[in-house]
Parts: C-alpha cells; sequence; structure tokens
C-alpha cells in the first residue's frame, strides 16, 4: 500500500465518519430543526404549550376576515386534517390568499392562536397565468365531474367559471 | 498512471500557459450565456402566475446558489486531491476558487433577502434552508482566513484542505433541507427525480444563467491560479525567464 492509498482511505473513512456524525446529530435535533408546527401538531400536544413558535399551513377558502377596526384579521389555518384560528394584527405579505401557504409566529391563547408575525409560504411551481388559470380550471372541472357522480353526462364547460385574476 | 498523464497538466509552469490561452474562451461564452439567459430570463419568460414581474430575481438567485454549492464541492475534491497526491496545483486551484464561492454564496443571500421580503414578507428568518447557506458563506470566509493566516504556503492548503472537507457535509444538508424539515423556503423547482415545475423559458433562461456563472467561475479562477502560480514559484528559473521575456 502506498502512503497516498493510505492517505485516500484516511479520508475517505474521515468523511464516512463525519457524514454519520452528523447524520446522528442532525436526527437528534430533528424535533428543534423544525421551522414551524402544523395544526395537527398542535392539536397532539406537539407544540410547546406558553411560549412562542410557528405554526404553517394553508389559509382556509373563505375564512378571512377583517375586524372593524381594519387591523385585525382572522383566519384559519388548515393542514386539512385539522384547523387552527388565528388572530392577527398587522400588514399581511403580498402573496397572503386563501388557499395559500402560510406560517405564522405568535402564542396560543385558549384555542385561538394569535400571531405577531404573518409570513406568505409560496409554492416551488412557476408558470404564466394562463397555464395557472388552464390548471385550475382542469382542477374545477374534475370536481365538479365528481360532484355530479356517474348520473348526467358532464357539461362542457364553455364559460370560464368565476376567472380569479391573481 | 495510463499513457494519457494528468499530472503533465498538474505542473505549475505547464498549467500557466494553458489556463492563459484557455481564459478568453471562457470569458466569451460566460458574456454570450450570460447575455442569452438574461435577454430569456427578463424579456421572454412570461410572467408568473402568483408573485408576478417579482419572481424574475430566480435568473440570479438560483444559479448563485448552485454555483455556491458547486464550487465548495469542487473546492472540496481539490482539497482531497491535495492530501492525497500532494500536488503543488491542487491547493492553488482551491484557493484560486474561494473568493468566487464566497461570491455566489453571499449573492444568494442577498438576493434571497430581497426576494423574501416582498414575497414571504421577511428579509430572513432562521430556517434550515437559509441558515444552512450563511454557514456556508461563512466556511467560504473561514477558509480564506485559515489559509491566509499560515505563512508557509503547503501547510496553509493541507490546513485548508482539511476544514474543506469537514464543511463538505453542509453541502448535502443545504440541498435536502427542504425536504428534511418544514421550512419557510419552498421545495426545489428542479430536481432529478421529478419533471421541472416551471415554464418552459423560465427554466432556460435559469439553465443558461447557471452556465454563465458555470463559464465565469472558470474564468476567473484561471485568472487567479495564474496570479498564485507566479507568487508562489517566482524564485523558479521558468518564472524568471518569463519575467525577462517580458
Amino acid at each position: 500500500m502506498k502512503s497516498r492509498h493510505k492517505r485516500l482511505a484516511l479520508i475517505v473513512g474521515g468523511l464516512a465518519a463525519l457524514g454519520v456524525a452528523a447524520t446522528l446529530v442532525l436526527n437528534a435535533f430533528n424535533s428543534n430543526l423544525v421551522f414551524f408546527f402544523s395544526p395537527t401538531d398542535v392539536a397532539a400536544g406537539k407544540a410547546p404549550q406558553g411560549k412562542t413558535f410557528r405554526i404553517g399551513g394553508m389559509v382556509e377558502q373563505g375564512s378571512v376576515q377583517r375586524e372593524a377596526d381594519g387591523v385585525t384579521v382572522r383566519f384559519i389555518v388548515t393542514d386539512t386534517e385539522k384547523t387552527l384560528p388565528v388572530a392577527y394584527k398587522g400588514i399581511l405579505p403580498d402573496l397572503f390568499q386563501e388557499g395559500k401557504g402560510v406560517v405564522a409566529q405568535g402564542k396560543l391563547e385558549g384555542e385561538r392562536f394569535v400571531a405577531s408575525e404573518v409570513l406568505a409560504k409560496h409554492d416551488e411551481n412557476y408558470m404564466p397565468p394562463e397555464a395557472a388559470k388552464a390548471v385550475s380550471d382542469a382542477h374545477a372541472r374534475a370536481a365538479a365531474n365528481k360532484a355530479e357522480g356517474d348520473g348526467a353526462a358532464p357539461l362542457p364547460t364553455g364559460t370560464p367559471a368565476a376567472a380569479t385574476a391573481k | 498512471m495510463s499513457n494519457l498523464n494528468l499530472f503533465h497538466y498538474a505542473a505549475p509552469a505547464t498549467f500557466y500557459p494553458l489556463a492563459g490561452r484557455l481564459r478568453p474562451l471562457f470569458v466569451a461564452l460566460a458574456i454570450l450565456f450570460g447575455a442569452a439567459g438574461l435577454w430569456l430570463g427578463l424579456f421572454v419568460a412570461p410572467t408568473d402566475f402568483q408573485q408576478g414581474e417579482g419572481y424574475r430575481i430566480i435568473f440570479v438567485h438560483v444559479p448563485a446558489s448552485w454555483m455556491s454549492m458547486f464550487i465548495y464541492c469542487a473546492m472540496a475534491f481539490w482539497g482531497a486531491m491535495n492530501l492525497v497526491f500532494n500536488t503543488r496545483l491542487s491547493g492553488m486551484m482551491a484557493q484560486a476558487l474561494a473568493p468566487t464561492g464566497a461570491l455566489f454564496a453571499f449573492l444568494s443571500l442577498w438576493t434571497g433577502a430581497l426576494w423574501g421580503k416582498p414575497m414571504w414578507g421577511t428579509w430572513w428568518v432562521w430556517d434550515a434552508r437559509l441558515t444552512s447557506e450563511l454557514v456556508l458563506f461563512f466556511l467560504y470566509v473561514g477558509y480564506m482566513a485559515l489559509v491566509a493566516s499560515i505563512d508557509d504556503p503547503r501547510r496553509a492548503d493541507k490546513a485548508g484542505a482539511v476544514l474543506l472537507l469537514v464543511g463538505v457535509v453542509n453541502i448535502p444538508i443545504i440541498y435536502f433541507s427542504v425536504q428534511w424539515w418544514s421550512t419557510l423556503h419552498q421545495g426545489a423547482s428542479i430536481s432529478m427525480t421529478k419533471a421541472p415545475s416551471m415554464a418552459h423559458t423560465m427554466l432556460w433562461g435559469m439553465l443558461l444563467m447557471a452556465l454563465s456563472f458555470w463559464m465565469y467561475t472558470i474564468a476567473v479562477a484561471f485568472a487567479r491560479v495564474r496570479a498564485i502560480i507566479l507568487d508562489r514559484e517566482r524564485h523558479t528559473d521558468w518564472v524568471r525567464a518569463l519575467v525577462r521575456q517580458a
């Protein structure tokens, strides 16, 4: 075995050991590296009690309500299984929308999550508005077909259903 | 080794003129790909359905982030070469790449902050993706500081190589952070396992920008490595002959 082979073996072995160590450390820290908790986690009592933490999920459709004072917003965060009502006083980011991702920081006060900061979480899809509309129309048609069941033949939706300009 | 002796080019005296001849080619390619990528990204690619025009920072942000990770891997490779084969050039290559890697890590963090403020509503959060990229930036800076603090260049290269190899565990952490943990940063739009989740012109603009950054990296690394070679080999006959010619 030449000395350079020894050095190579040493480096490969060292890197492997380092990788294993890093994996173990990251596994041990796993729960602390979570940036936000889901409403399911909160319902299961995994979220810290009486301390500030973040929740993440989708803003439930039709749940956003503005209070009379104009700055307090109430909405419901859902992960499609559980939901959590959120109250927030302040400016919302531009991408905050019903049906879109959201991460809020704050505290649980009873059943309600009182947020001190609300961030929008967008997905990794990038496409032109026409393509996005085509996708959402296709989803709407599929949902409509499902709702109608196997009774009536699916109507060709010629009129664009409530073009949601975004 | 086989007949094609790669170690021939590992000699600084042969690599110096080779890098000098190849450099203009990479400069030209960087400009060409950069112009094409920016044109596609800023004029041809469509507006995004949820982020409007603001998403166009992606054409700098993503290629810069890729390069920041890739350059670190390249430096770690040269570090390993240095430790195993004890070639002089490998340490110089690692040093020549470091400032460019740091630049791209910095660009990635800054463009990310500029993007995060309007879209997420914050400049910075301590989520796993952002934090691990910041650690990468510190690794670059730490490497440069360590190498600069040791007077003997061969010992400096060895110490730097060990740091580079230890730091390489951070690269998979950056890459997979968005899958392993819940982060504010969204998942990868482009991966090896699934079709890219973006429009074609957007994708091409991004790939061309990545190619441009790649060519730029090679061009500046060659320029820098030539300067390092001259500095370190200044007592040799071939450098003296070179200077006498000039």
